[in-house]
């Protein structure tokens, strides 16, 4: 699904360069969820942006899904971002004008849909998250809890093949985070490839494998037994 | 054609409606510049309307002469002799200047006018027909002199408006009626309207020249003249040349400048349609440079929004919009907002007019006539607007795509 060889990426700062990624290799299978753990500095969210082709590394190797990805112009990157890819934020990122409804289309508009399919679509994910009742209403009439789930149907509108969350829960009070986590699980068991950020232990144990990184490379890489955050609940 | 899909329009209304105040203040400035530009140039061609009525009922390439008395003594004759003007002077001038249209010889007296019980003292005027051509008259009533009247000396007399209204009662027929002059019976044949502001004094009426001739036994004398040149030809020209003539027919002195005197009204006319081409390019320039400021003032406030919105379009970018998606949309706000703002200034500007006809566009002395803008101006300002709009939204557009997506989420 997605394989990560050698790679590299440095920040210019003022005159000298601060060597964020020294040389990661990473392999991820279809239907797996991993945790990528690690202080703050240590590379994590960096890693995360150039799998997510938000930015891109300076050397190494990046194939999704048996495409390589490289050379990217901003037109390829936002065709390959809405046709693989759907990201999850800390702060939501959603768009504060436009109804629940209308930011879960908005990656379908992208992809040149009719608006009646647009629609359909956004309707059965919103569905799926459990705020069908709130399709009409904007964000800042949602809870936290509600902003993600929101935030969640809209990753899944276009169906991507790997799900990327930035620290999906790190705005979320423990309750809150436990059913976003509890419904993230449900999707991976669907099938979904799905690749967080996260410096919560208990979040990273509910996922199946945690990548360890520090001072920018990987220290640890195991495969854990799931906790199902449905336990907590 | 994404102009015509429902989407591209909900996303501009979404982000203008966002933000109405921002908006609105926005728009002001490109409605201001088209409603000064409207304002303006309608005012101006409203005074350019108001010269053409004053010089309207003359053909303006025209100068009048007349003779007065010489200033030096020349082939035996003293200075200051009296010079007298004969119908044979007009015909000379005719077939010898140049590029004359006509030349029209009329005479004119003081004359006492009865009507049953009303009377008054009247400017007469002796004309030919050919007057109305170089002087149009614009008939009320009835008809101007004609060649028969000339031919039989015939007393028949057309009168303006005002002598109606002071020799008549209201409503009452004066067609073919008949009115004492110097006491001599005229059957009135005509009626013309009052010109409006007018060069000189107004004739009060009109008599075919023949009988002026006989009645008033100028034999072939004549009062003054009319010269009119053709469209292309230099009435300056026209006028020393006519001088000339009129100096050697009259046994004057070559270097006599007060022996005839004129009026050249095409030098004058000449005049005012420069002063009014100024004030017109005036208008364009300040009009044009108004709106370019507005225009600027809408590119600013998007460039504004556009900052403000760089994490809407980091996470547009995340969902994947291409960055000429975003480019294409900032644009389309951009000539949406300056379309909106140049018709309403249209619209208002519309009503500027609609209020300056109203306070100055009245009654036969007014400042400005007829305010007005050709739809082709209004067209072409709009069409400036579009390019001026799309140039201007360019500029946030790029701005807009230049972040990195990455550098737009993070931006708090």
């Amino acid at each position: 699904m997605l394989k990560i060889n050698k790679l590299h990426k440095s920040y210019p700062i003022g005159d000298s360069s601060l060597h964020v990624l020294k040389g990661i290799d990473l392999s991820v299978e279809a239907g797996e969820m991993v945790a990528i753990m690690g202080s703050s500095g240590s590379g994590k969210s960096t890693l995360l942006n150039i799998i997510g082709m938000l930015d891109e590394a300076d050397e190494g190797e990046y194939i999704l899904d048996n495409v390589p990805i490289k050379d990217l112009t901003e037109k390829k990157a936002a065709i390959y971002r809405n046709k693989f890819l759907g990201f999850i934020f800390q702060s939501f990122n959603l768009i504060n004008y436009k109804s629940a409804l209308d930011n879960v289309a908005l990656p379908l508009y992208y992809q040149g849909l009719k608006r009646k399919e647009r629609i359909e679509k956004a309707l059965f994910h919103l569905e799926k998250v459990g705020l069908k009742k709130w399709a009409t209403h904007l964000p800042n009439e949602l809870s936290g809890g509600q902003k993600q789930r929101v935030a969640i149907a809209r990753a899944l509108a276009a169906n991507p093949k790997l799900l990327l969350a930035d620290e999906p829960t790190g705005a979320l009070d423990t309750t809150t985070s436990y059913e976003i986590m509890d419904f993230i699980q449900s999707l991976n068991d669907e099938g979904k490839t799905i690749l967080m950020v996260t410096h919560e232990e208990d979040i990273a144990n509910m996922c199946k494998r945690i990548v360890r990184l520090k001072d920018g490379v990987i220290m640890e890489d195991v495969f854990i037994n799931q906790v199902r955050a449905l336990q907590h609940v | 054609m994404f102009l015509f899909e429902r989407d591209t329009w909900q996303e501009v209304y979404d982000s203008l409606s966002k933000n109405k105040l921002r908006s609105a203040l926005t728009m002001v400035g490109v409605w201001w510049g088209i409603l000064l530009l409207i304002g303006l140039l309608g005012s101006a061609k409203g005074l350019e309307n108001s010269f053409n009525r004053l010089f309207g009922s003359f053909a303006t390439n025209s100068v009048f002469v007349w003779a007065q008395s010489t200033s030096k003594p020349f082939k035996g004759f003293q200075e200051g002799r009296f010079v007298q003007l004969k119908i044979s002077d007009a015909k000379k001038i005719e077939e010898n200047v140049d590029g004359i249209e006509f030349v029209v010889p009329r005479n004119r007296n003081q004359a006492l006018v009865i009507h049953d019980f009303l009377s008054g003292s009247f400017r007469v005027g002796g004309d030919y027909p050919l007057l109305d051509k170089v002087q149009k008259k614009k008939m009320m009533y009835g008809r101007f002199i004609n060649q028969t009247d000339i031919d039989e000396k015939r007393k028949v007399v057309v009168i303006s408006e005002e002598i109606y209204k002071q020799l008549f009662e209201k409503d009452e027929e004066m067609i073919d009626e008949y009115i004492q002059l110097n006491g001599m019976n005229f059957k009135v044949v005509g009626m013309f309207e009052t010109a409006g502001a007018n060069m000189g004094p107004t004739d009060d009426m009109h008599i075919p020249f023949s009988t002026f001739q006989q009645i008033y036994n100028m034999g072939e004398n004549i009062g003054f003249m009319m010269i009119t040149g053709k469209p292309e030809s230099d009435i300056v020209q026209i006028e020393a040349d006519a001088k000339l003539i009129l100096r050697n027919l009259n046994k004057v002195h070559p270097e006599d400048n007060r022996a005839f005197g004129s009026f050249n009204l095409g030098k004058e006319f000449a005049k005012f349609t420069s002063f009014l081409s100024g004030m017109q390019f005036l208008t364009w320039f300040v009009g044009i440079a108004t709106l370019i400021a507005g225009v600027f003032a809408i590119g600013n406030i998007l460039l504004i929004t556009v900052k403000e919105r760089t994490k809407e379009i980091g996470v547009r970018r995340a969902l994947g919009a291409t960055p000429f998606e975003i480019k294409r949309q900032i644009v389309v706000e951009a000539v949406f907002i300056t379309i909106l703002a140049g018709l309403f200034g249209i619209i208002s500007g519309g009503w500027i007019l609609i209020a300056l006809d109203s306070a100055f566009g009245g009654g036969g002395e007014a400042v400005l006539v007829n305010a007005s803008v050709s739809i082709t101006v209004v067209f072409i300002a709009l069409l400036i607007l579009v390019i001026l709009g799309t140039l201007i939204g360019l500029i946030p557009a790029f701005k807009a795509t230049s972040i990195k997506p990455i550098d737009a989420l993070r931006e708090e």
